[in-house]
């Protein structure tokens, strides 16, 4: 009998991991190329509503983002209530102008009046928000806008 | 001597690095959700003339804080929304449209070019309502001139494509197609039914 008997221990060999890090690799350059930095650190809720009718934003025309909601979990001492958020932190709705103003000097003079205003609503806002910025940004004579919204079935904005 | 093959790197720790990266950019990162419905906002205008429009030729639509749908002074669900949309702004009451399909109701909106929607809501409406009747009012002028578009697209040498289809083909850089003809037919439907929705505040 002891003339077959391996040399070597009878204990498994190990499992070959060497692909491991091929695998970790694909995942992380699919993640690299599909996704962006994240631009804002937003302190409100963004869940964005759903529709089906949209139309893509230019990336080659300049855009600025407004988001709105309420505070986050982390932020509850500001309230229950619709937020504004402009670039990091929470503002006022009195605030607009100027930072529509910010956001022209950034860009070339050109592109001014292709400015976009993306306007990142979470769902469970109400309109009373959003009619008051929507009326700032025409006092700032910013008239494009975009209600930014995921891409789905519109009626289950309501379930 | 005797010859010894060269010692085999430990990569062990490869996964882990990657892993760690992966980590990083799942964390930092955000796939972009940039697509939404685009709307231009009305300037503040100084003076107050009054335009007088018919009142067939208005379509109002309330929406009211309890995200209640009053269309005409009827109540009515958001999934018939499109459908009276669609109804109401192909009529052609006045029969100066050729184009239009509907019932020609003298009752009803003269022609496209006159019908507006208009939208209302109140401060306690939620955005997810106010962004579902938005949808479906763009549907609607969508539906229309995605059908016009099928209709005059043939005699103009662009079979098979619906307005939609038109405009991506228009920003597409790379659209083998004469591309000012398009443009052309783009701007004939967006005249022909042009969207007129005015928002009161």
């Amino acid at each position: 009998m002891s003339k077959f008997k391996s040399k070597k221990d009878n204990s498994l060999p190990a499992v070959n991991t060497a692909s491991l890090p091929d695998i970790v690799f694909m995942l992380l350059f699919f993640f690299m190329v599909v996704t962006v930095m994240r631009e804002d650190n937003l302190l409100i809720e963004n869940r964005l509503p759903q529709a089906d009718q949209v139309e893509k934003l230019e990336k080659k025309y300049p855009i600025s983002y407004i988001y709105a909601g309420k505070p986050s979990k982390a932020y509850e001492k500001y309230g229950t209530e619709a937020r504004l958020q402009l670039n990091d932190k929470l503002a006022d709705i009195s605030e607009i102008q100027a930072f529509i103003n910010a956001e022209r000097a950034a860009i070339r003079e050109e592109l001014i009046p292709k400015l976009t205003v993306s306007l990142k609503v979470d769902k469970e806002a109400n309109m009373g928000i959003v009619g008051d910025i929507k009326q700032e940004l025409r006092k700032a004579s910013a008239f494009r806008i975009n209600y930014t919204t995921a891409t789905g079935d519109a009626k289950s904005n309501l379930d | 001597m005797a010859k010894r093959s060269a010692p085999e790197v430990n990569a062990g720790s490869m996964a882990d690095i990657a892993f760690l990266l992966l980590i990083f950019f799942l964390v930092t990162t955000t796939i972009p959700k940039d697509s939404g419905i685009t709307r231009k906002l009305p300037p503040i205008e100084e003076n107050d003339e009054d335009v007088i429009i018919k009142e067939k030729n208005i379509f109002t639509v309330l929406l009211n804080g309890k995200d209640q749908l009053l269309v005409e002074d009827e109540l009515m669900e958001i999934k018939d929304l499109r459908k009276a949309a669609v109804k109401f702004l192909d009529n052609g009451g006045d029969r100066t449209c050729d184009y239009c399909k509907g019932a020609k109701d003298p009752k009803s909106s003269d022609n496209p070019d006159k019908a507006i929607i208009s939208l209302k809501n109140d401060r306690q409406t939620s955005y997810a309502a106010y962004i579902t009747v938005q949808n479906e009012l763009v549907a609607a002028y969508n539906e229309l001139r995605n059908r016009r578009a099928l209709e005059i697209g043939p005699k103009k040498g662009f079979p098979d494509m619906d307005y939609i289809a038109m405009e991506k083909a228009y920003d597409d850089v790379k659209f083998p197609g004469n591309r000012t003809k398009l443009k052309e037919v783009i701007e004939q439907i967006k005249i022909e039914i042009p969207q007129k929705l005015s928002e009161v505040e």
